[in-house]
């Protein structure tokens, strides 16, 4: 198997350049820098979104845009942030870190691998254009229910329904990808409890993603042949149900968000042991939690859909599963605390940000629970309280995890220490805007504003000004970030292999910058 | 022991304001004994999580306070015990079954299929709410009336703004009300805070959902379903009156209708002038359709039609009557038959016929728009 | 030189996709097993044959015509009170309100939900797509009964017909009829 690899490394040594590098490129960490890039650029586009709806929403009454705009940018924004900045931001780390993590030379389908992305930028593409046409993009939310996205939309929807197709198509082969490459190509000493916490949760993430893809391609299948080839899937006329639309998508879009946090979990469990020298608490217990999580997920899609008209039966059973699904997610909380319970604590910029996620994604958690609980939940469904649960979750969770994971491994990338300086200034001023920006939701969604309103009554004028503050400052604060990682790329303190003292793995045994093949030979791990 | 002691003062003193419902920060009590149960419920969760949470991160707190490598901490060196590991994933659970059972009341509750006292359809449509007091022959339209202007930011909001329509539910207190929720096109979802009552309003189908009001009063909630552009300026209004008022309230209606078929008669032969016809028409037309076509008839191109010299309402009357009655099936256009009367669609055509540029110089009357009702219905 | 693993491989999606059809006869299994059912029934019921004397439930009918569409569907009376077990007959006026030839379809939908497998519809003018000559107006009969295992604390149901104007996909020019709509 090496020697394969060896003779075929020979045989592309007269390296292409340029574009023509990138283009072609079947290098796991190439193609793992070009998923990072292209998520930090949809997190910016999909942040300005953000902006134009918090610039609307700082103070009652229409302003700045059309209510019909504002729903095409309430939907694109979720659109994008989901599939074209955590999912591919997670890949990216996957690609960059997976194989050196097992001791593998690069993953076990490179040229699928290069496809993978590079369908990626072609979908956004169409899926932006759309807002430049006339009848203008998606305006349905991100979650396009049915009939609003069938019978009451416009003709752009079918750009939309082919944009997530391809997305889904490349989320489908990196996934494969993931299980074929750590199933098949870990060093012959790394066993599966041996194995990083971030490649177990990886492994667990990519078979729910070959689990629902699927589904979202039939759910968004069936819009379009329900628009255009006169089937009534959803159509009460023709024997179909509006609310069939709703249980196919959440059948995706419950284990889509797991999908979206499993990795972040991974990403701590590395960053929380190395800062504080000491091994995570309860290896096997934590890949337990995670495996039951991911299980966990398939069976609580329908708390989506409490104000349907559920049968009692299954709003009970809705609302237990649900419930039990913060054990297992409690249980790795507790470890982690554990883990740093009596260990030799620093604060470098990953830690910082990995404390923040344990706090705020807790806090995003027990909103969760809240919203769990059937009967409350007749009062927070739509309202602001679930924006705020979701994207404390997904903002001070998922996202805080990248940002973590990027400070914790973009010098073994670079082989450069970043500004520590910008990058606390990145850190302090997130953490302050992004609390102003979403704890107030809270308030308003329990106190009765709906979601994707552009316009809300005057009650709620105060913290939606505070929220827009909030909502400025963070996006502002992104752009220290950008500044930090391009000036990182260009240049710094050279690091040493192992770049944190605490650090355990692979990755932390080639020198940094990291060469663009490593472990051609399988390593010997302990 | 003291730091729990601590904790809980904490969270009491820290929450306590916020246990004010009918603030700006929580859920209301509400005026059904339904919306007090979620009320409690809800408050209850709340606390539990608070008081977790202040466990868990006063733990981590320490830790990273105490633990620090700066402060000469050195690692230990345990990493694993099924022990604790058992312990802590049996605590959650048994909490969560100690929160699931006032749940469990709390919904077992709501599901209630005794006898009504009255039954209202409750119809969502784009962008508007329909009541119909079943077995009453009484219904109507419930349209947001915060005019244009002030959503405009062109005059200043009122204290009821976007949460205000032309007519509320009227519904009795102390009566178990029965509604019957339904759609005419997209899903909507009928909210009243106060009644903790929420239920989608699917195309197609039937929900159901019943509260009992304790407490006379006017309560106000939205739509709470992305339903398309005004989703948010669909608001929900009712107001509970005693059960005597309500009687006499719906007496009234079954009069008024009665009286209003009579007046419509009357109109048909009278011949109103064109000021008359014009004044009516705009406010109609402000009322009903500018939220589209705009107060300058210019549309959104791409969306929503420009009226100024548009084919329809520069031709054929009968085209532009169908338009108006019936909407256009697979657009935005709404039909406006049950919504308007006759004499309101006669004066809103005339408007628009005769604003804008658009001088066409016609005048039309309620009963030419009878004859074209009369004329499609074969009767 | 991987003919086996080949072959497995495409007995796999064969049987996935053997699998996925399957699922529609398979999903009818679940929902009679479960009795988690929410389609609409339409399919006539068999008669009944005992009437429970010691109950009422009153059933209340109504109809929903999306604006712009012209029918008009009105049952005769508002609401009956039955019998669990007995036998209901009920007309409906149906009318079609333009000068052209329609064909409606009513799609009914049954309230509370965990009533609706207790009414069953004997004859129902929802169960076919129904055509109608310009300006005709066309009496329905509807013949139903309440399952006499109607859980005691339903006191009363609503059946509702939304009323579907389908006369472009379902409309046939020359005389052919019209065939049954089977949910």
């Amino acid at each position: 198997m090496s020697s394969q690899v060896q003779s075929s490394e020979h045989a592309h040594e007269e390296h292409l350049t340029g574009i023509k590098r990138w283009l072609f490129t079947t290098n796991h960490k190439e193609i793992g820098s070009l998923y990072l890039i292209f998520s930090l650029v949809m997190f910016l586009i999909g942040g300005a979104m953000a902006m134009v709806i918090r610039a609307e929403l700082f103070q009652p009454g229409l302003q700045l845009v059309d209510p019909h705009f504002f729903n095409q940018m309430t939907t694109v924004h979720g659109l994008i942030m989901v599939f074209g900045a955590v999912m591919p931001a997670f890949t990216g780390l996957a690609n960059w870190m997976i194989p050196m993590m097992i001791g593998a030379p690069d993953m076990a389908l490179p040229r699928m691998n290069n496809w993978s992305f590079w369908i990626l930028p072609f979908a956004f593409a169409i899926l932006l254009a759309s807002l430049f046409m006339e009848g203008g993009g998606p305006a349905f939310g991100w979650t396009f229910y049915a009939p609003l996205s069938t019978t009451y939309s416009n003709d752009n929807t079918a750009l939309f329904v082919f944009a997530v197709h391809i997305m889904g198509i490349s989320s489908i082969m990196g996934a494969i990808n993931v299980i074929v490459t750590i199933v098949n190509l870990r060093a012959p000493s790394m066993t599966w409890m041996k194995l990083p916490l971030f490649v177990w949760t990886w492994l667990i993430t990519a078979f729910l993603l070959i689990a629902v893809m699927p589904v979202l391609a039939g759910a968004v299948t069936m819009v379009l042949t329900d628009k255009y080839f006169g089937t009534s899937f959803f159509d009460a006329a023709g024997g179909g149900d509006p609310v069939m639309f709703q249980h196919i998508f959440w059948f995706f879009g419950h284990p889509e968000v797991y999908i979206m946090i499993l990795p972040a979990f991974g990403i701590i469990s590395t960053i929380v042991p190395t800062f504080s020298r000491k091994k995570l608490f309860g290896y096997s217990s934590m890949v337990y939690a995670t495996s039951s999580i991911a299980f966990l997920s398939f069976i609580v899609w329908a708390h989506h859909m409490f104000t349907t008209g559920m049968p009692l039966a299954g709003e009970l059973f809705f609302m237990y599963a649900t419930m039990l699904i913060s054990v297992p997610t409690g249980v790795k909380v507790f470890n982690w605390v554990a883990t740093m319970w009596r260990g030799s604590i620093s604060f470098e910029i990953p830690m910082m940000f990995s404390i923040a996620f344990i706090v705020l994604f807790t806090l995003g958690g027990f909103s969760g629970l809240m919203l769990a609980i059937t009967p409350a939940d007749f009062q927070y469904h739509d309202t602001y309280f679930v924006v705020a649960h979701f994207h404390y979750v997904l903002v001070t969770g998922a996202v805080f995890s990248i940002m973590a994971a990027v400070y914790y491994w973009l010098p073994k990338w670079t082989g450069n220490m970043y500004c520590i300086t910008t990058a606390k200034w990145h850190f302090w001023m997130s953490l302050i805007s992004v609390n102003i920006l979403f704890f107030p939701m809270h308030f308003v969604g329990l106190a009765g504003m709906p979601r994707r309103i552009p316009d809300y009554a005057l009650q709620f004028a105060d913290f939606n000004a505070i929220i827009s503050i909030g909502g400025f400052a963070f996006g502002l604060s992104q752009l220290i970030f950008v500044w930090c990682v391009f000036k990182c790329v260009r240049g710094g303190e050279s690091v040493p292999a192992k770049v944190w003292d605490g650090a355990e793995g692979l990755e932390w045994e080639v020198p940094s910058p990291a060469p663009l093949h490593t472990f051609s030979t399988p390593p010997e791990v302990k | 022991m003291r730091i729990s002691k601590f904790a809980y003062l904490f969270a009491f003193l820290l929450l306590s304001p916020l246990t004010l419902a009918n603030s700006d920060y929580n859920m209301r009590k509400g005026v059904t004994d339904v919306s007090h149960s979620v009320y409690e419920l809800h408050m209850t969760i709340f606390l539990i999580c608070c008081v977790i949470g202040l466990i868990v991160f006063s733990v981590m707190f320490w830790a990273l306070i105490k633990h620090r490598k700066s402060k000469g901490a050195v690692a230990a060196q345990f990493h694993e015990s099924t022990k604790v590991e058992i312990v802590w994933t049996a605590i959650p659970f048994l909490i969560l079954i100690i929160m699931a059972i006032p749940a469990t009341k709390t919904l077992i509750a709501m599901e209630d299929t005794s006898k009504a006292d009255i039954t209202i359809k409750v119809t969502g449509s784009q962008w508007k709410w329909h009541y119909e007091y079943l077995g009453h022959d009484v219904d109507f339209f419930s349209v947001l009336s915060t005019p244009l202007s002030q959503v405009n930011n062109e005059e200043e909001k009122s204290e009821t703004y976007l949460l205000d329509v032309d007519k509320p539910l009227i519904i009795p207190t102390n009566k178990k009300v029965r509604f019957l929720m339904t759609s005419d096109d997209v899903i909507h979802s009928w909210w009243v805070p106060d009644f903790a009552v929420k239920k989608d309003a699917n195309p197609g189908f039937i929900n159901e959902a019943w509260t009992k009001v304790n407490e006379e009063g006017i309560y106000r909630g939205q739509c709470a379903e992305l339903c398309g552009k005004d989703h948010g300026f669909m608001p929900v209004v009712v107001e509970a009156v005693s059960p005597e008022k309500f009687e006499q309230w719906l007496a009234e209606q079954q009069l008024a209708k009665t009286e209003a078929a009579k007046e419509a008669e009357a109109l048909l032969s009278q011949t109103l002038s064109k000021d008359e016809l014009m004044t009516e028409g705009q406010t109609v037309y402000m009322g009903y359709c500018a939220a589209c076509h705009q107060p300058t008839g210019l549309g959104l191109p791409g969306v929503f039609p420009g009226l100024k010299d548009n084919a329809v309402v520069k031709g054929d009357l009968d085209e532009h009557i169908d338009v108006l009655l019936n909407g256009r099936p697979g657009t935005a256009m709404q039909a406006f038959a049950k919504q308007l009367t006759v004499k309101q669609i006669a004066a809103v055509i005339t408007y628009k016929r005769n604003s804008w540029g658009n001088d066409t110089g016609e005048v039309i009357q309620p009963s030419q728009v009878q004859a074209f009702i009369d004329k499609a219905s074969g009767e | 030189m991987h003919a086996a693993l080949v072959k497995k491989l495409i007995i796999t999606v064969v049987g996935m996709f053997a699998f996925a059809f399957a699922l529609v006869p398979l999903y009818d299994v679940f929902c009679e097993v479960t009795g988690l059912n929410g389609k609409p029934d339409m399919e006539a019921a068999q008669a009944s044959s005992l009437v429970d004397e010691s109950r009422t439930v009153d059933v209340s009918f109504i109809t929903q015509t999306k604006q712009g569409v012209p029918f008009r569907v009105k049952a005769k009376q508002f609401s009956v009170a039955v019998k669990p077990g007995e036998m209901s007959e009920l007309v409906f006026i149906a009318k079609n309100l333009s000068e052209y030839q329609r064909v409606m379809q009513a799609i009914p939908s049954v309230s509370p939900g965990k009533a609706a497998k207790y009414l069953h519809k004997v004859a129902c003018f929802c169960f076919d797509r129904q055509p109608f000559e310009p300006n005709q107006e066309v009496e329905f009969k509807l013949v139903f009964y309440v399952d006499t295992e109607l859980p005691q604390e339903v006191q009363e149901l609503t059946l509702s017909y939304a009323i579907f104007d389908i006369s472009d996909v379902a409309l046939v020019r020359d005389d052919a009829t019209t065939e049954p709509y089977k949910g």
